[in-house]
């Protein structure tokens, strides 16, 4: 089963490639008020069964793919 | 042994100043063996333990994420929870924070850039093992050269570790390199054994290169790895 983990800096953390990328759009003429940069890891697990796979890709972020102190994640499994 | 404390050097894919910390400690009278990131096991007689600069694992993901895996990882774990030293520089503060052994996350620069220079840093606190050869309120020049060097702890835990003096080094006012809050450099645990900070003391111990006030850090963490192995002989 496919699944695609999203990794975001959490509110209130500095997050200066958003920033780049947000004067960058500004520069190039576009209205944008905010940009936050994240992560995108799609990952390719053995398992079908859907509650397995969301309960696996928990324990993967909070191990290894996310530091819960300054990020956030969100799944989103193919098919959903 | 408790003449020269064993004060080994960990190695990781991608560690650079594995060498520098080695060199230094063994020119303030340690015996700092390198060992690879695949061992179980510290070597017998290890008084303390060195995390040391680099980019473990390329910082793929987030810088230290990968390196906290390591198999020698758990040894280190082992020492720490049995009360023995451990210093982070640079990339191994990172590895520590990512290993949840010391508090605080290190983020990407404010800047984005990798910075590369002297810093004056002030010495909060000397009473830790890692700096009581400095005076608190003392100043010390040592360089940084780091490109995620941001520490970074919400306000809550922030307040709890100016509270508990685990704030052991800030960046001089207005010379902050990184953007990290509060201006910290070096945080230390709150048993006081593990510590980890992002400028290199170990670049800082010869005259050749500037300063020598780098000395002071790594030669306190020999005098109490010194204490130490004595008391276990």
């Amino acid at each position: 089963m496919k699944a695609t983990v999203l990794v975001r800096p959490k509110p209130g953390i500095l997050d200066p490639q958003g920033q780049a990328v947000e004067s960058s759009l500004r520069h190039l003429g576009f209205q944008v008020a905010d940009a936050r940069v994240g992560r995108l890891v799609d990952v390719e697990l053995e398992t079908q069964d859907r509650d397995e796979a969301r309960e696996q890709l928990e324990r993967m972020c909070e191990q290894l793919l996310t530091n819960p102190l300054i990020e956030s994640y969100e799944i989103a499994l193919e098919g959903a | 042994m408790s003449e020269r404390p064993r004060i080994p050097v960990l190695v990781f894919p991608g560690s650079n100043d594995d060498r520098d910390a080695a060199r230094a400690l063994e020119q303030l009278g340690a015996d700092a063996p390198r060992v690879w990131h695949t061992e179980e096991a510290l070597p017998r007689g290890t008084a303390a333990v060195v995390l040391p600069g680099g980019f473990s694992y390329g910082d793929y993901l987030r810088c230290g994420a990968i390196a906290r895996f390591s198999p020698i990882m758990r040894a280190v774990q082992a020492l720490a929870a049995e009360g023995g030293l451990v210093l982070g520089i640079c990339n191994g503060f990172q590895i520590l924070t990512e290993a949840g052994l010391l508090p605080g996350a290190l983020r990407p620069n404010a800047s984005l850039s990798f910075v590369c220079r002297d810093v004056e840093l002030v010495v909060e606190t000397a009473d830790t093992p890692f700096t009581s050869r400095c005076v608190t309120g003392g100043t010390l020049t040592i360089p940084v050269k780091h490109g995620d060097g941001c520490w970074f702890a919400d306000a809550a835990l922030v307040a709890e570790l100016e509270e508990a003096g685990q704030i052991v080094l800030r960046y001089a006012p207005g010379t902050n390199p990184n953007g990290s809050v509060g201006d910290v450099a070096g945080v230390v645990n709150a048993e006081r054994t593990v510590f980890g900070l992002m400028p290199h003391p170990e670049h800082a111990v010869d005259p050749l290169l500037g300063s020598t006030d780098g000395a002071s850090i790594i030669g306190a963490l020999v005098d109490a790895a010194r204490l130490s192995a004595a008391a276990l002989a």
